[in-house]
């Protein structure tokens, strides 16, 4: 069945060349051959749509207030400004639908998630937006109703979307990956799932993002998106096959291992023995996972695993990029109690900026207004040497509660 | 529908992956030893058990129509066991036990027009927005601009041809949803929003319009006897910030809405400590259907990059180590005003030392 009318679409038919595949052909094979006729209809329209911004270098979609019966979130409506022209996608919102941690699918789940989405929405998805969400782009008001209802009965559920608690991302993790320190799972899914209510029902200061990575390498660029980032990381020694570098070494050489490897630590703390194995000074080691990275076969992680979190990562808007700060340098993340504390420290740090932050300013923002002590006086979290790069530059500080500071040290210091 | 008729959500949050898990990846969940790269895009993973796990990476167009997803899905049912993920850059990954699977798993995707690759030293698949397609404020396309820059760099994508792994992202507005790459080409905005005086006071909060932008170069204003805003537009830094929540501050202009082009952005610990992009190039057409200006500074930057960096550096990296000067006589990109920064912190990017390469 094909669309009613078609559009002419000259500029959009040049992306169907080329060797990468082509999202265009994908959009036309909706509108010349599937039987729905909506789908054959809206996707049309959408064509129409899409070349005239090309043409005009301009969008036409503006917002709204759309969402599904109880949440306040998770639709991004999408009205045409343009729907004179191209009427069938006047109405073209998206789903958010939270995914597993990791992204993990069968084929049938795959299946049947494309299924409910064709029979209600355009047949149009995508795994997965910038936001982590999977994407089922383009349905009416009604639509997006039905849609939910159905997946909603076999296990799925709205992601985050405005001022809110935000659908949460992990790395591939320790499902498939030797790097991973941690259950990305199971962290992933005690922090976003204790804030379902605030996922559902958009009433924080602005967004609010949890993101895990199972190493420093930090695939799911959780430092540096994340208002609160889980990275996992070991504080034991790493293993050492020595066999098993000496195997490198005789394969690539003493010079690609020095030139590689040995000079690459940032901190110096290896060096190649005469023998051609290798020494490591674990306690200048800051887990940057480089030599790891380059011999997985002879190098690993320790073995006492835990993570790292850091708080206030966020993008551009408004003062600029941030990346996260240390505010737990190391915790163990093994029993329920362990679980529990995090979403404990996640709970007084949403709280606290619920009360303090300002609206449309992120968490990292307010740290950087009232400064990093504030924020930990705020939250109840003691300092630590880990959670900065250097000591003060700066004099001008009022210093004269010093002496009670420096006994609480001693005392802390003590007691671990 | 009376609204005691609805039905009420089932709060059931992020779902359980395990369910959705190949089983030999949840029985050596966490124990996995080794990985090995048998060739680009293939990775196997070698577990304490003795168990193996392939897993073969194909990019994909990310706006997938349906019919593509079942193409997709049958080729995993297939040869794969039916089980697969995503990546956050929307590759999909292919997981086979059977080694002798993995080579006609390869041949029936590519016949299908999937490309096989996106690991190790190679260029991976942009960080895609929403763009023209769907967002409410983008200043240009994202999965135009992803298709193209892939047909440019598809060798690049098939082969482990650079220095280490390279990133790269795009945004279609200077909010920056695609995040940090070692190189990004974002939305630049070049003069102040046009503003639709008849509207603001019929859509905006003018306060909150007020409040959004950095600079403080919003006040409200009378504008023909209605409430309106104005701009200062010596102030305006031409961000956009205003936009979202004020539709009638028109920051996209089909001429003066150019694109940049940013490298260094690095969000791994491996070396040094993760780092954000800095502006290489600006005032790059914003040139559909293919964008070839902004494809040809992002080659020529790659091309350099491929040349002179060693390996195990990251675009960042490289230019760290060589320097900026050298960077522009590589490129033989300009260096401008405009490179040097003015926003906080500026003063640490800097040189505040003799250290000069002649």
């Amino acid at each position: 069945m094909a669309a009613k009318k078609i559009y002419e679409t000259p500029m959009l038919d040049e992306l169907e060349s080329g060797p990468w595949p082509s999202f265009i052909t994908g959009i036309k094979a909706l509108r010349d051959n599937h039987e729905n006729q909506f789908i054959a209809d809206v996707t049309s329209s959408l064509l129409g749509q899409l070349e005239h911004s090309y043409e005009t270098r301009k969008g036409y979609w503006k917002g709204g207030t759309v969402s599904v019966f109880g949440y306040g979130g998770g639709v991004i409506p999408r009205f045409s400004e343009v729907a004179d022209a191209f009427p069938e996608s006047k109405e073209f919102h998206t789903m958010r639908i939270q995914p597993t941690p990791g992204n993990y699918y069968t084929t049938d789940m795959l299946n049947q998630l494309g299924a409910s989405w064709e029979k209600y929405g355009s047949g149009l998805q995508t795994f997965h937006g910038q936001t982590g969400n999977i994407m089922f782009i383009g349905t009416t008001t009604d639509g997006t109703q039905k849609f939910f209802d159905d997946i909603n009965d076999y296990g799925w559920d709205m992601g985050g979307a405005g001022p809110c608690v935000r659908t949460a991302m992990s790395c591939v993790g320790a499902a498939r990956c030797e790097m991973s320190n941690t259950n990305e799972h199971a962290a992933q899914r005690w922090l976003v799932n204790n804030f379902t209510d605030d996922v559902h029902r958009p009433a924080l200061p602005y967004k609010f993002k949890f993101k895990i990575s199972g190493c420093p390498n930090d695939c799911q660029n959780a430092i540096e998106r994340a208002d609160f980032a889980v990275i996992g990381t070991w504080r034991d020694d790493m293993r050492v096959d020595q066999a098993e570098f000496k195997k490198y070494v005789e394969a690539k050489g003493r010079q690609y291992i020095i030139d590689n490897v040995i000079t690459r630590c940032p901190t110096q703390a290896l060096a190649l023995n005469d023998d051609d194995t290798i020494a490591v000074d674990n306690r200048n080691c800051v887990r940057c996972m480089h030599c790891i990275n380059v011999m997985p076969k002879a190098l690993r992680t320790g073995l006492d695993k835990g993570v790292t979190i850091l708080i206030g990562g966020k993008r551009t808007l408004k003062i600029g990029d941030l990346m996260g700060t240390v505010v737990v340098p190391f915790r163990k993340l093994d029993t329920r109690e362990d679980y529990e504390e995090m979403v404990e420290l996640a709970e007084e740090i949403i709280d606290f900026w619920a009360e303090n932050g300002l609206e449309h300013e992120r968490c990292g923002e307010m740290i950087e207004r009232i400064g990093l002590v504030n924020f930990l006086e705020g939250i109840d979290v003691e300092v630590d040497p880990n959670m900065v790069s250097s000591t003060r530059q700066s004099s001008y500080v009022r210093m004269d509660g010093w002496d009670d500071e420096a006994i609480k040290w001693f005392e802390r210091k003590a007691e671990a | 529908m009376a609204m005691a008729d609805m039905r009420p959500p089932i709060e059931s949050g992020c779902p359980d992956g395990f369910q959705y898990m190949h089983p030999t990846m949840r029985r050596n969940f966490g124990l996995w030893k080794y990985h090995t790269d048998p060739k680009p895009g293939v990775l196997r993973h070698v577990a304490e058990s003795g168990e193996e796990i392939f897993t073969v990476k194909v990019g994909t167009q990310r706006i997938l129509d349906i019919f593509s997803l079942r193409e997709l899905t049958s080729i995993g049912d297939e040869f794969a066991d039916g089980y697969i993920r995503f990546t956050i850059r929307s590759n999909i990954e292919f997981y086979v036990t059977d080694e002798a699977k993995v080579d006609p798993l390869i041949e029936a995707v590519e016949k299908l027009g999937y490309v096989v690759g996106g690991t190790k030293n190679s260029v991976t698949s942009l960080s895609h927005t929403q763009g023209w397609l769907h967002c409410d404020i983008p200043g240009t396309d994202a999965s135009g601009v992803v298709k193209s820059m892939m047909d440019e760099l598809i060798d690049e994508f098939k082969n482990w041809n650079m220095p280490n792994r390279v990133h790269i992202t795009t945004s279609c507005c200077q909010i920056n949803c695609g995040g940090q790459g070692d190189i990004a080409i974002n939305v630049q905005h070049t003069k102040p929003p046009k503003i639709d005086h008849a509207q603001v006071s019929n859509v905006c909060e003018r306060p909150s319009v007020v409040a959004r932008c950095p600079v403080a170069a919003i006040r409200p204003a009378m504008v023909d006897g209605k409430p309106s805003l104005e701009v200062d537009e010596k102030k305006c830094i031409c961000c956009g910030a205003c936009f979202p929540p004020c539709p009638p501050m028109m920051i996209n202009d089909a001429e003066h809405s150019k694109l940049a082009v940013w490298v260094g952005g690095n969000h791994s610990n491996a070396r040094g400590k993760p780092t954000f992009q800095k502006l290489v190039a600006s005032a790059i057409p914003n040139n559909p259907p293919r964008w070839p200006e902004a494809a040809g500074i992002v080659k020529l930057i790659l091309k350099c990059y491929k040349e002179d960096a060693r390996d195990w550096e990251r675009v960042g990296e490289w230019v760290e180590r060589i320097g900026w000067p050298r960077f522009f006589e590589l490129t033989g990109l300009p260096f401008t005003k405009y490179h040097i920064d003015n926003w906080r912190g500026a003063r640490a990017s800097l040189n505040a030392s003799t250290h000069i390469r002649f």
